[in-house]
């Protein structure tokens, strides 16, 4: 259970460039929920993100995984149970290193006791190409490929399986098929669908496409202005429409959507 | 003979123990990405421990003791720029001159120790045997077995658990820290390991010279770059790690033939930093120079048939031009348009992709 009380963050504090990034935010997510989250550009979604996954420390408030403080954990070691995929498919993985390589990496969250000098075992490898082979694309059959061979997609599924190789306490998903193409985008979504069913993982998912944050998962949330301005679940949610959530939108940002991408992605219709 | 034997010999000796610094700018260059600039100072650290601890009577000590040197020199650098965010390259130069003070101190506020009258490492395996072979071939015999030791160790270190977090630091940060790695760590232990290699290279060079000189270390840092790019042209984009490591030594020993070569065309002394300067711009400028020239080459006849086939078009739609037009205005077109083929055929291969690329619209237009 994340339990995120009244957290504020403020950037370039006292200069022109002040930034209040996040203000009093508060969110309780159960074990299990899969919330997804949408917003105009700006409004803190990634900021959101980074104050969970440690990159900086809020300014007030605390956050609690699990009944355990981690307000003040550094980053690498909230990491051992906060899996995390980027918007960038490049930024998740090791290009110059193997996809085995990559996935001993990622295991090593598991492996905290294991002695630092020893090397990947057979064991292990077998673990890594029956996981590998979960995803459908060949990988199993590449291990020994340096991942700046892969593709975008593969890089992305290949970070979805390093992510939750160790079933994270909770996932933080930053648009990550945003950058890939749509058929590639549905099977990432596809695989991120069925390994947060098949595990019960807690997850938090960005997206600009609003039917996509309806149709995921079992919760979805609104930010503006460094706030959740709008959560919505249960029956309510299931009758809503991608206008309804526009109107919800406009009613509770005082504005009309500034962001393109949103604006085509409910035109579609997808 | 060009070469004698004993200048090769040299060469290969002196190659190796350089090739211990390249290995350690490999570490921390080119796997963990930092660029360490310290290299100079504590390649002279590791040659003042050495020849004090020998003098004392202890060798073979020495070697450790030298490598510890240059652990401590790599915490503090790799400190400086992980706890205190000091740039990278600000933390090595201030390490460096640092060391400048620290290097005479160990050696006795002296510029120079010499190492006469007392056993070395090279000596002590000489002193194995008495043989006429031996007495010539130890000194490569043992360099031989602990660059080969060195390199084998490395490659399996980057394989270890450990090797892989560093790897993996200097590679992509964003998924390091996602790993519950630490990368502030992974940049000291790396820096710890890379500074070991150069203590130890400065405490066999101090033996091997049987001196140990305050001014040791200058230049240092370019030289084992140039051996690190000049071994990168070999290993190309191979993914072998053994290779890549191997690569770096043959580079190493490499660099000291061409500056052998130098020095056997009779190059000055005092023209030697340039020499030196020349060999370092030459190596990093090879891969460049070598892609240019393939891409060039591979294309060169494609590209003359590309030329004459748009001439010909070209000189088709002008006699079409000029049977059409009246006698007095066709001196005049054709005489003009003619230039710049002319100009084109003989021009260098450059300038024709150029012209190239310009003429193909204007002849469609035509």
């Amino acid at each position: 259970m994340l339990n995120i009380v009244s957290i504020s963050k403020v950037f370039n504090k006292g200069t022109v460039n002040e930034k209040k990034a996040l203000s009093g935010l508060s969110l309780r997510l159960d074990d299990g929920d899969f919330a997804t989250i949408v917003g105009s550009n700006g409004a803190g979604k990634s900021t959101l993100f980074n104050a969970i996954a440690g990159s900086f420390y809020v300014d007030s408030g605390y956050i609690e995984l699990d009944g355990n403080d981690i307000t003040y954990e550094k980053e690498h070691r909230r990491s051992r149970y906060i899996g995390r995929l980027f918007q960038d498919p490049l930024q998740g993985s090791a290009p110059h290193m193997t996809i085995e390589e990559n996935l001993a990496i990622a295991y090593l969250r598991a492996s905290r006791d294991k002695k630092p000098l020893s090397r990947i075992t057979a064991a292990e490898r077998e673990k890594f190409r029956e996981q590998l082979s979960l995803l459908g694309m060949g990988l199993e059959d590449r291990m020994k490929n340096p991942v700046g061979l892969l593709s975008g997609g593969q890089r992305q599924a290949l970070t979805l399986l390093m992510a939750t190789m160790v079933t994270p306490r909770i996932l933080l998903l930053d648009e990550h098929t945003a950058a890939l193409d749509p058929a590639t985008a549905a099977k990432v979504l596809d695989l991120t669908k069925a390994i947060v069913a098949e595990r019960h993982i807690t997850c938090l998912m960005v997206t600009h496409n609003m039917s996509q944050a309806l149709e995921m998962g079992n919760r979805t949330l609104m930010m503006d202005g460094g706030r959740i301005v709008f959560d919505v679940k249960g029956e309510e949610r299931s009758k809503m429409s991608v206008n309804d959530l526009l109107k919800k939108f406009e009613q509770n940002t005082g504005g009309a959507l500034d962001n393109d991408r949103i604006l085509l992605s409910t035109e579609e219709g997808v | 003979m060009f070469l004698t034997a004993t200048i090769v010999q040299t060469a290969v000796e002196t190659g190796l123990i350089y090739s211990l610094v390249a290995l350690s700018l490999f570490l921390s260059f080119t796997i963990l990405d930092v660029c360490d600039l310290s290299t100079d100072g504590c390649y002279t650290l590791g040659c003042a421990v050495g020849v004090m601890v020998a003098l004392t009577g202890h060798p073979i000590l020495a070697l450790p003791a030298s490598m510890a040197a240059g652990v401590l020199s790599g915490f503090i650098t790799g400190i400086l720029q992980t706890t205190f965010k000091v740039p990278s390259i600000l933390a090595g130069i201030i390490v460096n001159t640092g060391l400048y003070t620290i290097n005479l101190m160990v050696m006795g506020f002296k510029s120079n120790v010499a190492l006469f009258g007392t056993d070395t490492v090279f000596s002590l395996f000489r002193g194995l045997s008495e043989s006429a072979f031996w007495q010539e071939w130890s000194t490569l015999i043992l360099l031989i077995i602990l660059v080969t030791a060195a390199t084998l160790i490395l490659h399996w270190f980057l394989g270890t658990r450990v090797g892989l977090s560093i790897r993996a630091t200097g590679d992509s940060p964003a998924m390091v820290r996602a790993s519950s790695i630490s990368p502030g760590f992974m940049i000291v232990l790396g820096l710890c390991i890379s500074n070991a290699f150069t203590g130890l290279a400065g405490s066999l060079i101090g033996q091997y010279n049987k001196m140990s000189d305050i001014n040791l270390g200058t230049g240092m840092v370019t030289i084992a770059l140039a051996s690190l790019i000049i071994g990168t042209t070999f290993s190309g984009h191979s993914i072998h790690m053994l290779w890549k490591i191997i690569s770096v030594v043959i580079g190493s020993i490499l660099y000291r033939f061409i500056i052998s070569i130098a020095l056997r065309l009779n190059v000055p002394t005092e023209a030697f930093k340039l020499v030196s300067a020349v060999i370092v711009a030459v190596a990093i400028m090879a891969p460049q120079i070598k892609s240019m020239v393939a891409v060039r080459s591979g294309r060169r006849a494609e590209i003359r048939q590309r030329q004459n086939d748009i001439a010909a078009a070209r000189s088709a739609v002008k006699t079409e031009n000029t049977s059409g037009r009246s006698s007095e205005s066709s001196d005049k077109a054709d005489s003009s348009p003619q230039k710049p083929y002319d100009s084109l055929n003989n021009d260098a291969n450059d300038q024709m992709k150029k012209g190239n690329r310009e003429n193909t619209p204007k002849g469609g237009k035509n």
